[in-house]
C-alpha cells in the first residue's frame, strides 16, 4: 500500500485516525519519513494535526510547557529557555533542527534523542488528551504509545541548576557517543542536597542514573566527593552497541564525561 | 602555496603554459548551479524502480525461492533470479585474463556473504517494490561461517568459494604473490637486532554523498543507454557484454561524473542487472542504492594484516626485511588479487635492502567483497611499514627521520623485484619535509642526493 | 493512488502539482518539477545534499512531505543565478575551489545562503556550525568554508 498523509485540524480527530492499523504520526519527518524512505512497508498511513496549541511555548511563574511540534531551532532562540538552548542546538544541524520536534525527540532511538535526555533530568511530564504521564514512565512504556504527545511540562531549575554534555565524536555536529543531563541542587554548605542525572545511549532510550544520584547526596562538587557517584554511574545501564561507539566504549568513557560535567 | 625550484632545476621546464598555472575547473559552473548532470538527474516516463532481495545469512545454501506473492504484489512488472541471467558467474578482471568466475549477479544455490544479490524486484514504484521484496521467501540452510583470514586460512576451515576450492587466491606462483632478494635469513643472522611486529586494519567505506546507482533506457532499437557513476566506464561496459552475452554495441553507456568515488565504484554491479531488466521489460529501469546499501553492501577496503620482520644494525642499516600480507577479500576476488600482488610490488618500501622476502595472500571470508579504494594494496602497507620504521629507530636510539635518510631508496639501486630505481626524489622530499615541519636532520644527510651515491 | 494537489512558489515562480500523497518534496521537485538541483545523498536526513530553503528557513527536502508546503515560498541553488549572473555564494565556491564532485555543492550553497540571509557577516565558528549538517567527503571543507568567508567579507565592505 502505498503511503498518504491525513491532515487533521484538531488532536482529538487525529487520535481517532490514528486508531487505523498501519498509522504513524508525524511530527517534523525526521524520523517516520526517513523510515519510509529506507524501506519501513509496515507503515502506510501518515496522520498529523495542526491544531496550534501543538506549537506554542509558554512560560510563566517558572513553568514551561512546550507544545509537541516545536521544534529544536524554536527552543533554541526562545528568549525564556536559555537554560535549553545548548540542549536543542545539540540536535542535528541547522535543518535538522528547524524540523525536529519536541514530540518526535521523546520516540528517537538512541543515538539519537538528546532532547529527551534533558527533560529526563528535568522530570518533565508528558501530556496527551488522555491526561499526564511522568516522562520517566512515558519512556518506558514509549514502544506502545498511541496518543498524540501534545506537550511536555517541567519547572525550570534555578540558575546554574541544569548541566548539559553531548559526547560526539565530530564537532560540532556529530552523534552522540553519549549525553548527559543533570539537575543538581546545593544545600548552603555545598552538599548535593538532590540530584538527578539523566543519560542518552546508555541504552535504547534516556535513563536515570540512580546510583549515581543516590551516591551524590550529601556529598561535595568535588573529585573526591563525586568519586562514589562516577564508579556507580553506569550501574543498571545497558549501552547501545553501534556505528559510532561500542557498549564496552560508552561504558569506559561515562565516568570520565560526567566527572567533566559535575565538576565544570 | 610555494614552489621551491632549486630541486632538480636541470630536468625542470619553466616556460610551461599550463602545468604551474592555476586553471578554473571546467566542472565548478556546472556544480555551483546545479546543473551539472548525475545520472539520477535523469528521469524517463515509465521508469521502473528496482530493489534487491539480499541473503540475511553470512553463508547458507539456497533450498528453494519462491516469488509467486511478490509477483502477484500491485505494481510488480517483473522478477529475476539467477536463471534470469545469461551468464551468471562472472569476474570483472576476467578482462585482463585473472580468473577464475568466482561470482554471481544473483545468487545461485548458495549465499556466501550477508547482503549478497539474491532476487531483483522491479516495479512501478520504489514502496512497491520494497513491499514485494519484502514477500520473497527465501529457504536458506545455514552453513558455518568463516570472518577471519588465520582461521580461514586454517586446514579444515569452511570452504567459502567453490569457484576457489581453497580459501586464498592461487597465483601462477603459488598461494601467494612472493619476492625472493639475497638471503634474508643470512641478513637476519648477521644483524644487531631483529625486530618482528603485527600490524592489522579493518575494512573501511568510501561513504561517497552520491550512492551507487544507474538509470537504464531502452532505446527502442534494442540498444540500451546506461547512465552510470561508475568510475569504470569501459571496463563496466565489457563486463556487462560478458554478463548479458550482448555485444558492446548495444551498449551505450554514458558516464563521468560521480558523486563522489575514492575506488568505490569501479565494481561491476548495478548496471549489467539494471540493463537485464530494461531489455526483459521494455521500460527505463533504476537501480540507485539505498544509504545503508551503499554502507553495508558497496565493496569496502580490504581488511589487510601485514607481519613484517626487520634485521636492522646499529649503524641504522636495515639489512633484511620479511614481509607477509594478508588481503581480506571478502567472499569474492573483484580488485582484491590484484590488491594483495600491488603489496608484494610494494614492500619492502622506498627503502634499499639487500635482503628481502615476501608473501602477499588473497584470503577469502565470508565478509562483504572488499574492492579498490585509494592506493588499496599499498595505503594500509605503507602505514604499517612507517610505524614500523619509528619502531626500528627507537630501537637502535636513531632519530626516525635521520634513520630513513640512511635507508631511503637512491636512482641506481637495485630493488627487491629487480626494477632498478629511478627518479627516486626521497631524499630531496624528506630535506624539504625536515625544514619544513623544522625537524632538523645532520649536515650530512642535507647534503645527500637521490642522484649521486656516496654524496 | 491518492493523488493531491501542492502549488507553492519555487524560485519565484509559481507551481502546481498533483503529487501522490506521501510525496517527499524532494521526490517531487526532481521527479515532477524537474529541478534536479537538490541530490538524495542518504534520504535519512544525514548528509543535507537534499537542502532546500523553505520561508527562509534551512530543510531537508527528503524529509519534508510535499502537500505539507502548500503556500510555501521555496528556493533551491538551481534560482540562485540571476540570467547568467553567478550568485556571489556560488561565484566563491567557483574561485576557491569548493567544489569536487560537486554533489553536495548545491546543499553547501544552500546551507550558506541561509546563514548569511540572517547573518550577513558571520565568524569562522558560526560558517563551521551553519554547514555542519551538510557533509562533502571530497575537497575537504576548509575550501568551502574559505568561499563563505569571502562572501561575508566583501559583505561587510559594501556594509562600511
Amino acid at each position: 500500500m502505498a503511503l498518504a498523509l491525513q491532515t487533521f485540524a484538531t488532536v482529538k480527530d487525529a487520535n481517532a485516525a490514528l486508531k487505523a492499523a498501519g498509522t504513524r504520526y508525524l511530527g517534523g519527518g525526521t524520523l517516520v519519513v526517513r523510515a519510509a524512505n529506507e524501506g519501513d512497508v509496515s507503515v502506510s498511513g501518515l496522520i498529523r494535526s495542526t491544531e496550534p496549541s501543538l506549537s506554542t511555548i509558554a512560560v510563566a511563574g517558572g513553568k514551561v510547557r512546550i507544545g509537541a511540534s516545536v521544534t529544536m531551532a524554536a527552543i533554541a532562540r526562545h528568549p525564556d529557555l536559555g537554560t535549553l538552548a545548548k540542549t536543542a542546538r545539540a540536535v542535528g544541524g541547522p535543518a535538522i533542527r528547524n524540523m525536529a520536534t519536541v514530540g518526535g525527540n521523546l520516540f528517537a532511538p538512541a543515538p539519537y534523542g538528546d532532547f529527551a535526555v534533558a527533560l529526563l533530568a528535568l522530570d518533565a511530564t508528558v501530556s496527551t488528551d488522555d491526561g499526564e504521564t511522568p516522562i520517566e514512565t512515558f519512556l518506558a512504556k514509549r514502544d506502545g504509545s498511541r496518543a498524540i504527545v501534545t506537550s511536555v511540562g517541567f519547572t525550570l531549575p534555578p540558575q546554574g541548576g541544569f548541566r548539559f554534555l553531548k559526547v560526539s565524536r565530530v564537532k560540532p555536529k556529530g552523534v552522540s557517543v553519549l549525553s548527559i543531563a543533570t539537575v543538581l541542587q546545593q544545600a548552603p554548605d555545598g552538599t548535593v542536597s538532590s540530584a538527578r542525572i539523566a543519560l542518552g545511549c546508555m541504552a535504547d532510550r534516556p535513563v536515570r542514573a540512580s546510583a549515581a544520584e543516590k551516591a551524590l547526596l550529601g556529598r561535595m562538587l568535588t573529585a573526591d566527593g563525586i568519586a562514589p557517584a562516577l564508579a556507580a554511574a553506569s550501574d543498571g545501564t545497558s549501552p547501545i552497541t553501534d556505528p559510532i561507539a561500542s557498549a564496552w566504549y560508552r561504558n569506559e568513557v561515562l565516568p570520565v564525561h560526567l566527572g567533566r560535567l559535575l565538576l565544570a | 602555496m610555494e614552489l621551491r625550484k632549486n630541486y632538480f632545476a636541470d630536468v625542470r621546464r619553466d616556460d610551461l603554459h599550463e602545468i604551474g598555472q592555476p586553471r578554473p575547473r571546467s566542472d565548478s559552473p556546472g556544480h555551483v548551479t546545479g546543473k551539472t548532470a548525475f545520472f539520477a538527474d535523469r528521469n524517463f516516463p515509465g521508469m521502473l524502480h528496482l530493489k534487491m532481495v539480499r541473503s540475511p545469512h553470512h553463508h547458507a545454501r539456497i533450498r528453494s525461492i519462491d516469488t509467486s506473492e511478490a509477483e502477484k504484489h500491485p505494481g510488480v512488472v517483473k522478477i529475476l533470479t539467477a536463471k534470469d541471467v545469461p551468464h551468471n558467474v562472472y569476474t570483472i578482471l576476467i578482462l585482463i585474463q585473472i580468473g577464475p568466475e568466482d561470482e554471481t549477479v544473483l545468487a545461485d544455490g548458495k549465499v556466501r556473504w550477508k547482503g549478497e544479490a539474491v532476487v531483483a524486484v522491479l516495479a512501478e514504484t520504489e514502496r512497491a517494490a520494497q513491499e514485494a521484496a519484502a514477500k520473497v521467501k527465501v529457504d536458506y540452510e545455514v552453513l558455518p561461517a568463516v570472518f577471519d583470514m588465520q582461521e580461514a586460512l586454517k586446514p579444515g576451515a569452511p570452504l567459502v568459494n567453490e569457484y576457489h576450492g581453497q580459501n586464498y587466491y592461487l597465483y601462477d606462483s603459488g598461494e601467494c604473490r612472493k619476492v625472493r632478494f639475497g638471503d634474508v635469513e643470512a641478513g637476519f643472522t648477521g644483524a644487531d637486532h631483529v625486530l618482528e611486529q603485527s600490524y592489522q586494519s579493518s575494512p573501511i567505506e568510501h561513504a561517497p554523498t552520491e550512492t551507487t546507482g544507474c538509470v537504464v533506457a531502452p532505446e527502442g532499437n534494442d540498444r540500451f543507454t546506461c547512465y552510470t557513476n561508475t568510475q569504470a566506464m569501459f571496463f563496466t561496459l565489457d563486463n556487462t557484454s560478458i554478463i548479458l552475452q550482448m555485444p558492446g554495441s548495444k551498449l551505450h553507456f554514458v558516464g563521468g561524473t560521480v558523486g563522489g568515488g575514492f575506488g568505490g565504484k569501479v565494481d561491476v554491479i548495478v548496471e549489467p542487472i539494471a540493463i537485464l531488466g530494461a531489455k526483459l521489460t521494455g521500460r527505463p529501469v533504476c537501480f540507485i542504492y539505498s544509504r545503508e546499501e551503499e554502507m553495508q553492501i558497496s565493496s569496502p577496503r580490504a581488511a589487510e594484516k601485514v607481519v613484517i620482520k626487520d634485521g636492522v644494525m646499529k649503524d641504522g642499516r636495515i639489512v633484511a626485511r620479511k614481509v607477509t600480507g594478508y588481503t581480506d577479500a571478502g567472499a569474492y576476488s573483484r580488485h582484491s588479487p590484484y590488491g594483495a600482488q600491488k603489496g608484494a610490488g610494494h614492500y619492502p618500501g622506498p627503502y634499499t635492502i639487500p635482503n628481502v622476502w615476501i608473501d602477499t595472500y588473497c584470503v577469502y571470508t565470508n565478509r562483504t567483497p572488499s574492492s579498490a579504494m585509494r592506493g588499496f594494496g599499498v595505503t594500509i602497507g605503507d602505514f604499517a611499514l612507517e610505524v614500523q620504521m619509528d619502531k626500528l629507530a627507537r630501537l637502535i636510539g636513531m632519530d626516525p627521520l635521520e634513520f630513513r635518510f640512511i635507508n631511503a631508496y637512491r636512482d641506481g639501486d637495485m630493488k627487491a623485484h629487480r626494477q632498478p630505481t629511478e627518479g627516486a626524489a626521497l631524499i630531496e622530499c624528506m630535506q624539504e619535509a625536515s625544514r619544513a615541519a623544522n625537524w632538523p636532520v645532520a649536515e650530512k644527510y642535507m647534503a645527500m642526493s637521490s642522484y649521486v651515491k656516496g654524496a | 493512488m491518492a493523488k493531491v494537489p501542492v502549488q507553492f512558489t519555487l524560485n519565484g515562480s509559481e507551481k502546481a502539482e498533483f503529487v501522490d500523497s506521501g510525496t517527499t518534496l524532494l521526490h517531487a521537485l526532481r521527479d515532477k518539477i524537474g529541478d534536479t538541483s537538490p541530490k538524495g545523498g542518504c534520504h535519512q536526513g544525514s548528509c543535507g545534499a537534499c537542502s532546500v530553503i523553505i520561508d527562509g528557513e534551512l530543510r531537508l527536502s527528503c524529509l519534508t512531505l510535499a502537500e505539507t508546503c502548500d503556500g510555501a515560498v521555496i528556493s533551491t541553488t538551481s534560482g540562485l543565478s540571476d540570467s547568467g549572473v553567478l550568485h556571489p555564494l556560488q561565484r566563491a565556491f567557483l574561485d576557491t575551489f569548493a567544489t569536487q564532485c560537486g554533489f553536495c555543492t548545491p546543499g553547501m550553497i544552500m546551507a550558506a545562503k541561509v546563514l548569511l540571509d540572517h547573518t550577513p557577516n558571520p565568524s569562522r565558528d558560526e560558517v563551521v556550525e551553519a554547514l555542519s549538517g551538510n557533509i562533502c567527503r571530497c575537497t575537504g571543507y576548509e575550501p568551502i568554508i574559505q568561499a563563505v568567508l569571502t562572501v561575508a567579507r566583501s559583505n561587510s565592505q559594501n556594509a562600511a
